[in-house]
């Protein structure tokens, strides 16, 4: 009847994606490489995807490669819940859906032109980070000075040691790593991940800061920025919510009037002034 | 559009004329009480009712329904209703609820699924008759409805104004004789009554000041204080006429081979809603979840309908909650008490 609807594309309809790479990095972070079945993909730093398994359901994960890089893309899903648990089985050849790339709050790959740049993460936060850090690496030239700060909780925590690795032998990179609860295997910092920001040779205040990491890291990286006159304009941080539906409409990863989905994963620090739920 | 009129007679006729063609859903009497069930005689329809037990919104966003089936490891299908019917009966401000989510249905990303009901339903409206206990239509300018609907009825005594809203309805109403001046000036006086009248709550402020009032009262202490005896049963967010979060769940059959992927109701007063993997839940406090509702309704969906307030003043919620906090204009009345109207 309705000619409209049937013109339309179903926003909640996945997309058929397999399975090239599945790496298990430790005992729950799984990497997996997809490629499309349409072969369609182009995302921007930042974006997420609904990761639909059929029988189980969907789950929210940011990309952690960069648009720069060839091969489909990537994702690193940590197993913590119904959905990522089944990922966890998956094996080259699998099958799985995808709906995005999503969000419209994204890292500021234009506005960042020419600044120096500033990643904290903490712990599996550096895997949405990693997806602008490789697009910055990868267009050096357009970016100031790249600082990298990792903080872990503990040693087979720590993800991406290969690249961390790449990372410090580099000159334009200053890559800091440190561990809360080290063992015998770590000589480096010890601590958690604010501790390194007072070894940062950049300077801080005309930097651009991106912030991802678990929630209770935030309050403590803001007020260290803080102290170091970081404006909030130059201030992203990356939010989690139950991004259930993630075009807008279920209302389960509302903070306030936004939408995490929709304004987000990312957001610039002086617009979570009028949200009071986001931190 | 058209403004036609018929008797009471002739509406009973043409009320089983669509019965004949038509899957006619119309207000029934349930109980003491009323409610939208299908309808298979004209005389089953009582559009003197009050308030219906649940709002419309079930016809184009259902409790449960199937978005979409899939083979375990292979592709998913879209799965749409595509079935027309015609629903009759619907109050103003119940027909304002709809607008307001046709609109956020259709904006930023088209929602196929809800969009095909819509627009697969014709809509009689009727303007209201009996008020019911709670309604506080007339304090959030919802109790005279201008567009949506197709046809929309107004009883003025032994005859029905019926007004095509569309194309559709002008075609329902083919072959009817047009209103007269004394019958346009009876049913003026019916929307003059109701715009006064349908409001056995009163807002101490104009409706579209709402959202300023909230900018200031984000920490007052009466979320606190209301919320201490909320249950958190989320039944406010079932009858809401203008709630329409949901989540979705998948299905797998028995063969472990085909499944399907549902939405279903979901509500931001109960516990668990904004729970994520690993346990963390972002609303936990009942109070959070209480203040969220009532700032939904007049600051953050408004804000995404140009202004509009997303509390059609029904009053459902106020019947419907056990105990008995829910009613949005006692909460707003008491901000505007405490804070004024700066």
């Amino acid at each position: 009847m309705c000619q409209c609807c049937s013109e339309k594309k179903d926003i909640y309809l996945p997309q058929l994606a397999t399975v090239v790479k599945a790496d298990d990095m430790n005992v729950t972070e799984k990497y997996l490489q997809l490629t499309m079945d349409d072969g369609q993909f182009d995302y921007a730093p930042g974006q997420f995807v609904e990761v639909s398994v059929a029988g189980i359901g969907e789950a929210p994960i940011t990309i952690t490669s960069s648009p720069t890089q060839s091969g489909g893309f990537e994702l690193v899903i940590r197993k913590i819940g119904n959905v990522t648990n089944a990922v966890h089985t998956l094996t080259p050849g699998d099958k799985l859906g995808i709906r995005g790339p999503l969000g419209d709050g994204q890292y500021p790959v234009e506005e960042a032109k020419g600044k120096n740049l500033v990643f904290i993460c903490g712990g599996i936060g550096l895997v949405p980070q990693r997806s602008f850090i490789n697009y910055v690496l990868d267009n050096r030239s357009d970016y100031g000075e790249v600082v990298i700060l990792q903080g872990t909780k503990c040693y087979d925590q720590r993800l991406f040691t290969d690249e961390i690795a790449e990372w410090e032998k580099r000159d334009d990179v200053q890559m800091l790593e440190t561990l809360d609860e080290p063992d015998d295997r770590w000589n480096g910092n010890v601590g958690v991940v604010t501790t390194l920001i007072s070894k940062i040779t950049t300077e801080l205040k005309s930097a651009v800061a991106l912030i991802c990491g678990p929630p209770i890291m935030y309050k403590f990286v803001l007020m260290a920025l803080e102290e170091h006159e970081v404006s909030h304009e130059s201030i992203f941080l990356n939010l989690e919510r139950k991004m259930k539906c993630g075009v807008g409409k279920c209302g389960h990863c509302q903070i306030n009037d936004v939408y995490c989905c929709m304004d987000g994963p990312v957001f610039r620090y002086s617009d979570l002034a009028t949200m009071p739920e986001a931190i | 559009m058209s403004v036609k009129k018929l008797t009471k007679d002739d509406f009973a006729k043409f009320v089983e004329a669509l019965i004949a063609k038509e899957n006619v859903i119309g207000v029934q009497a349930k109980g003491d009480r009323f409610d939208y069930a299908p309808l298979e005689a004209a005389a089953d329809l009582r559009l003197d009712y009050d308030v219906t037990l649940q709002p419309p919104k079930k016809f184009f966003l259902p409790p449960r329904e199937t978005l979409m089936t899939f083979e375990i490891g292979g592709a998913y299908t879209s799965e749409h209703d595509d079935e027309t019917f015609v629903l009759l009966g619907v109050h103003p401000y119940d027909m304002i609820a709809i607008n307001q989510m046709d609109e956020l249905f259709q904006q930023d990303n088209y929602d196929t699924h809800y969009m095909k009901r819509r627009n697969n339903a014709t809509i009689i409206a009727c303007d209201v008759m009996t008020p019911s206990a709670n309604v506080f239509a007339s304090s959030m300018k919802t109790a005279v409805v201008k567009s949506g609907y197709d046809v929309l009825l107004t009883d003025i005594g032994d005859d029905y104004v019926a007004e095509a809203g569309t194309e559709k309805g002008e075609a329902l109403l083919a072959g009817v004789a047009e209103a007269d001046a004394a019958a346009l000036e009876s049913r003026q006086a019916v929307w003059a009554k109701n715009e006064k009248s349908l409001n056995k709550h009163e807002l101490e402020c104009d409706a579209h000041y709402l959202p300023k009032l909230l900018d200031r009262a984000y920490d007052h202490a009466v979320w606190e204080e209301i919320a201490k005896t909320c249950f958190s049963c989320g039944s406010c967010n079932q009858v809401c006429p203008t709630c329409y979060c949901f989540n979705v769940q998948d299905d797998v059959n028995w063969d472990l081979k085909t499944g399907q992927r549902d939405r279903a109701w979901d509500g931001c007063l109960l516990d668990g809603f904004t729970k994520v993997a690993g346990d963390h839940e972002f609303r936990n406090q009942r109070a959070d979840r209480f203040r969220h509702r009532l700032y939904r309704k007049a600051k953050y969906v408004p804000a995404k309908i140009g202004g509009q307030i997303a509390c059609v003043g029904c009053g459902r919620c106020v019947g419907a909650c056990l105990p008995d906090i829910a009613n949005p204009i006692s909460v707003y009345n008491r901000l505007i008490d405490d804070l004024g109207i700066g």
